[in-house]
């Protein structure tokens, strides 16, 4: 709650005058059994039609001025709620841009995107209701019971006593039900399961010939289901009666002591009538309230939820301020390094060391899971190394300004990510200030040069969300060209050309060593042809250095490599 | 709530559904039947109490005026109407309950068969998550939407009609003016969704806007972050954010203009039911306890009034649900199989088989192939060149369109599926498992497996040592499409479920991408020992594995372009010769 509370603040004229105007509205309404009351004492046991008009009169206007103080109260909730979630919004994305990637990788991608939008209705919607309901219910239940009072205190005591039973039995049945329903949900979500399985297995399922026993699997969970729907939808179906019961026996009490009373003079039938309205308004306020409460508890599940993602901190911290210099030639350099993620129980990296000198191209090879994504990415600080040292240019990467080196580290990540937006605003992505030549550079040297021209509107064509509209090769492409335009220093190709032919492979390694700038490549690959000619070469098996050599020493030196290399015809294949 | 135009043939497709939702609940007839006799003196009971309250008030005349024997018999009938009311109205939620769970279950379990009995080529072509979400949520929506639908409205109805005649026979004037204006709800309550559509579609439509871009963003963060890209991204996201708290502030607060305006037409209802009424009674038209009896029926009259349109587009909405059930349940089946029993020698023969997924697209023409017992044949190609189609086939998981495939020189087509199937033991790339325990993977073809025959098939996949090193052995559960192990992990449990079996042909998918070298070393070897004198096909990756074979079938675009051994193929010079200097040629 107390983000909540932030935005509140913000809000704070609007969320206090929300409640404010709705309980002025709910005033008006308890009014309404009062003039009845005088209408029917005074307008009729008087026979004065005077009285009738004026209180005709006075119910419009009542009616009329509750009317004014709704809208009121609505506008001001409406804008208090949309305006806290679009603030809410605002902060948690810009928290998740903070968040170092083994924060993320914690939480999930997909968890952070329901957080940020169905959460985050969830929570406007049930902030707009709680601004204009919560006080309202709760209000008009006791100023019911305080009209009563006025009315008759004797009769009153009916109410202080018909109150306590009706709460006790409306919230009791939620409490019962409610972990209930949240054990449907899960039998639920069994059944669900059971589906998925039926349908993604279903090839080994019918292989195998079990096609009946999943089936009877799955109408097992069904019908456990089916057996708790019906237990818990017995006791939530005696929420109405009885509280109808209850209420009814009240009325039937009020009758009875107002009847005395109206013998002994000291009230008239009007007021009965004043106090059984009052009575039947109580039990319709107490339901309402159950329900909003059940609409509230989601929401507030969601804050949670949200608050959650807002509390966590940012597990990595970076200098501030000051811009640092290179102190060595070695561009890049591991010191016994090693990783484990946050949560993970083995380690993905273990006691590597190497160095990467100024201007050469270094290889990476290993299988999938060997680490290698891993290592390239504690080269621009997306994840701390748990063990050992980074160094970029003779500083440690915790001692670079973020943004320094992460403009310093070109990187083409493995998934070539591309933004919606024209292919000219993807590429501005490197460098903001590219000029023209610039940009047709990068792409000439990726390789994209070709296919941007022949585009009906070249450096303007709109790419869809997640570069749909493109090739897998050219987005890869793009990808280079996008890291190139900002000429990095070290240049991180993660596995980025893998959907290319070999062909354009080749010229963009070519292109990649008469680069017009020094860079320090690091190519991360699965193809030995890749990176065959690099300088050095690391080969990574489950996470430790195999070997480290050029590619006649390791084919002649490393099993593992050999393993690689022979396995390649596959590889190719896939070509 | 707008209203939504229909077709006539939307409507007679509606109708359709209707008459078999109804089917479905014949099952429950008594249940429905009793419902409504429920639903019936439920409204009845309780319209009565206010008639009896109303008479009670009319014993109080005034002072020393006061009828308790009037108020007496009054209370006991209140009592007594409000006991047979709540009773029934128990009874009455109890047995829709069991309508509509039962009809869902129904639905539900019918779902399921029909989904196995489904042939793959529809599985195969609709997306997993529709089907789920047609037998989760779409039953969920219209087991819904039938317990509202048919409890409210039905009571609803009953309410209105019981209401007007209770208030007509009582006085007719009043009753009249009720009649005539509460029908000014309805009025306020279309033109107000009529002007707030566009609000709704306004805000639906920035909403959709900004979740591209949340997804895009949050995907991508990685990128954003190495670019050091925040500050731009974050002006992109706050643009659209800004404009989505404009449009939610409008859509929302004249969405919530409804509520107070039919509010007040009810309210006014009810002061001008006050004034005729007391302008009556002042004529001595009417007694007070039946002025009485009138407001608090002009306050419940408006109820079901404002609630109607919104169950009919609850009701409308289950229908279409329930339609998209109903589709998937009328999908044509796979066909009858023959009872025949496979007794398979591991003899197969493909024998002019013609196969295409897409009619337009002719795939596989002409293909024969003999294989005797004990052979081994690879199938070599590109990524996505239709190496499962052959695997698909073979397994009648589809069936051939021209030609035939023989096993022990029965016609597949002619034995059940179950046998045919149990002769192949099958290794996919997708490695899939069940949720449940290792042990309950490992016998998931023999269910009536020993420990030790377990542990003995386990051993032979190379799977046990691992298996041991698990925190549960044996017992440790594997979720869902088994996130908690490894691919490789996952691929060798694979393997040992076929080990248990040992049928005597396999298909095996080499494929080996996601896994690390060390496994796939063991992996070969677990394929190498399976193999040993049996029929195998075998999706190849390796070259040891393809020099092995003793037919390579070469496929490209889903054709099988050519067939043969290695020395014949080489000599042959053509894609696969081409395939295999390739890589010389490249390394």
């Amino acid at each position: 709650m107390k983000y909540l509370r932030i935005y509140l603040k913000k809000y704070m004229r609007e969320s206090i005058l929300a409640p404010l105007f709705k309980m002025l509205e709910a005033l008006f309404d308890l009014f309404v059994p009062i003039v009845v009351a005088r209408l029917i004492n005074t307008g009729i046991g008087e026979r004065d039609s005077g009285v009738v008009w004026q209180s005709f009169m006075i119910l419009i206007a009542l009616a009329l001025i509750g009317l004014l103080c709704s809208f009121v109260a609505q506008y001001f909730a409406a804008k208090a709620a949309t305006g806290t979630a679009a603030g809410m919004r605002h902060d948690l994305m810009k928290h998740i841009y903070g968040l170092d990637s083994s924060s993320i990788d914690q939480i999930g991608t997909s968890t952070l995107i329901t957080r940020m939008t169905s959460d985050m209705n969830q929570v406007q919607n049930g902030l707009n209701l709680f601004l204009r309901l919560f006080l309202r219910s709760p209000f008009i239940v006791f100023g019911a019971m305080v009209m009563a009072f006025t009315i008759d205190s004797g009769i009153a005591l009916i109410f202080v006593c018909t109150i306590p039973i009706l709460s006790v039995i409306i919230f009791g049945v939620m409490k019962w039900t409610s972990p209930r329903y949240r054990q449907i949900q899960e039998k639920l979500d069994l059944v669900t399961r059971a589906t998925r399985q039926n349908l993604s297995g279903v090839r080994v399922i019918r292989a195998f010939g079990r096609e009946e026993d999943e089936v009877k699997a799955f109408q097992e969970s069904n019908h456990q289901l089916n057996t708790m729907q019906n237990l818990v939808g017995r006791i939530s179906s005696l929420m109405n009666p009885l509280t109808y019961v209850v209420v009814n026996l009240g009325i039937v009490a009020v009758l009875y002591a107002g009847a005395r009373k109206v013998d002994g003079g000291v009230l008239l039938n009007g007021n009965v009538i004043a106090l059984v309205n009052y009575l039947s308004q109580i039990l319709v306020e107490l339901i309402k309230l159950a329900n909003l409460i059940v609409t509230l508890s989601r929401s507030a599940a969601s804050l949670r939820r949200i608050e959650d993602v807002l509390d966590r901190k940012p597990s990595m911290a970076f200098p501030e301020g000051q811009k640092a210099l290179p102190l060595t030639d070695e561009a890049v350099r591991f010191d016994r390094v090693s990783l484990t993620y946050a949560g993970a129980g083995d380690a993905s990296l273990h006691d590597i060391s190497f160095t990467a000198l100024k201007g050469q191209t270094i290889g990476v090879i290993g299988g999938t899971g060997s680490g290698k994504t891993s290592l390239v990415s504690l080269i621009n600080r997306m994840y701390d190394a748990t063990e050992g040292m980074v160094s970029v240019y003779g500083l440690p990467v915790r001692d670079w300004d973020r943004e320094q080196l992460r403009c310093m580290v070109g990187v083409v990540p493995q998934k070539a990510q591309l933004f919606s937006g024209t292919i000219r605003e993807n590429l501005l992505w490197g460098n903001p200030g590219a000029s023209e030549d610039e940009l047709w550079e990068a792409l000439t040297a990726a390789q994209a040069a070709d296919f941007v021209r022949i585009k009906p509107d070249g450096l303007e064509e709109r790419i869809e969300q997640g570069g749909r509209n493109l090739s897998g090769g050219q987005r890869q492409r793009l990808t280079i060209a996008r890291a190139l335009v900002r000429k990095p220093s070290i240049l991180i190709l993660d596995d980025s050309a893998s959907a290319l032919d070999f062909a354009t492979d080749a010229a963009l390694r070519k292109a990649l060593r008469e680069l017009p700038w020094e860079t320090t490549c690091l190519i991360v690959s699965q193809r030995t042809s890749s990176i065959r000619h690099a300088d050095q070469i690391l080969v990574l098996e489950d996470g430790r250095l195999a070997a480290r050599g050029t590619h006649k020493e390791l084919l002649s030196s490393c099993p593992v490599y050999q393993e690689i290399y022979d396995s390649q015809f596959r590889k190719e294949g896939d070509q | 709530m707008a209203k939504t135009k229909h077709t006539p043939e939307e409507k007679a497709r509606n109708k359709k559904t209707l008459r078999r939702v109804l089917s479905y609940i014949k099952g429950q007839k008594r249940y429905v039947i009793f419902s409504l006799f429920c639903a019936g003196i439920s409204v009845g009971t309780q319209l009565l109490v206010p008639v009896f309250t109303g008479s009670a008030i009319d014993c109080m005349i005034g002072q020393a005026q006061v009828d308790f024997d009037g108020i007496v018999r009054a209370a006991v009938w209140i009592i007594t109407l409000t006991a047979a009311s709540a009773l029934v109205q128990w009874l009455m939620s109890l047995c829709n309950n069991r309508i509509v769970f039962s009809v869902s279950k129904e639905l539900r379990n019918a779902a399921i068969e029909k989904i196995q009995r489904l042939p793959l080529k529809y599985l195969d072509s609709h997306p997993s998550g529709d089907l789920v979400s047609r037998v989760i949520a779409d039953v969920d929506t219209f087991s819904d939407g039938l317990l509202m639908g048919f409890t409210q409205l039905f009571t609803g109805v009953l309410t209105i009609i019981c209401t007007l005649a209770f208030m007509f026979s009582v006085n007719w004037l009043i009753a009249l003016v009720v009649v005539v204006l509460t029908p000014l709800s309805l009025f306020v309550t279309s033109f107000i969704s009529s002007h707030t559509f566009q609000y709704f579609q306004a805000q639906n439509r920035v909403r959709g806007e900004q979740t591209a871009v949340i997804n895009e963003q949050i995907e991508g963060i990685r990128t954003i972050q190495a670019f050091a890209h925040e500050k731009q991204s974050m002006e992109a996201f706050d643009d659209v954010n800004g404009r989505l708290q404009d449009v939610s502030l409008k859509a929302v607060f004249y969405s919530s203009l409804t509520n107070p305006s039919t509010r007040l037409v009810n309210n006014i209802v009810y002061a001008a039911v006050a004034l005729a009424g007391s302008l009556y009674a002042i004529s001595g038209g009417i007694s007070v306890g039946q002025l009485s009896v009138f407001l608090s029926y002009a306050s419940q009259y408006a109820k079901p009034f404002n609630e109607i349109s919104g169950i009919v587009t609850e009701l409308e909405n289950s229908i279409s649900c329930a339609a998209r059930v109903f589709e998937l349940m009328d999908e044509e089946e796979q066909l009858k199989e023959k009872e025949a029993v496979l007794v398979p020698d591991g003899h197969v023969e493909v024998k002019d088989v013609s196969f295409r997924y897409v009619k337009e697209r002719p795939l596989i023409e002409g293909f024969s192939l003999d294989v005797l017992p004990g052979k081994r044949i690879a199938i070599v190609g590109p990524t996505g060149c239709g190496k499962t189609t052959l695997i698909n086939l073979l397994m009648r998981f589809y069936d051939v369109d021209k030609g035939s495939i023989q096993v022990s020189g029965q016609d597949i087509r002619d034995v059940t599926r179950h046998s045919l199937r149990g002769s192949y033991g099958m290794v996919l790339q997708e490695t899939w498992l069940k949720a449940g325990t290792v042990r309950e993977n490992i016998a998931y073809g023999k269910p009536n497996a020993t420990e030790e025959e377990i542990i003995q098939a386990a051993k032979a996949a190379h799977a046990h040592s691992f298996i041991k090193r698990l925190p549960q052995g044996y017992d440790t559960l594997i979720a869902e499409e088994g996130e908690n192990i490894s691919q490789g992990q996952k691929q060798l449990l694979c393997i040992a479920r076929v080990m248990l079996c040992l049928p005597p042909m396999l298909i095996l998918d080499e494929a080996t991408s996601s896994i690390d070298t060390r496994t796939e070393i063991r992996i070969q070897s677990a394929f190498a020992s399976m193999m040993q004198g049996r029929t195998s096909f075998i999706v190849a990756h390796r070259l040891s594995t393809i020099r092995e074979a003793d037919v390579i079938l070469v496929m490209n675009d889903g054709h099988i372009v050519e067939q043969g051994n290695h020395e014949s193929l080489l000599k042959k010079d053509g894609f696969y010769a081409h395939l295999y200097n390739s890589q010389f040629a490249n390394v």
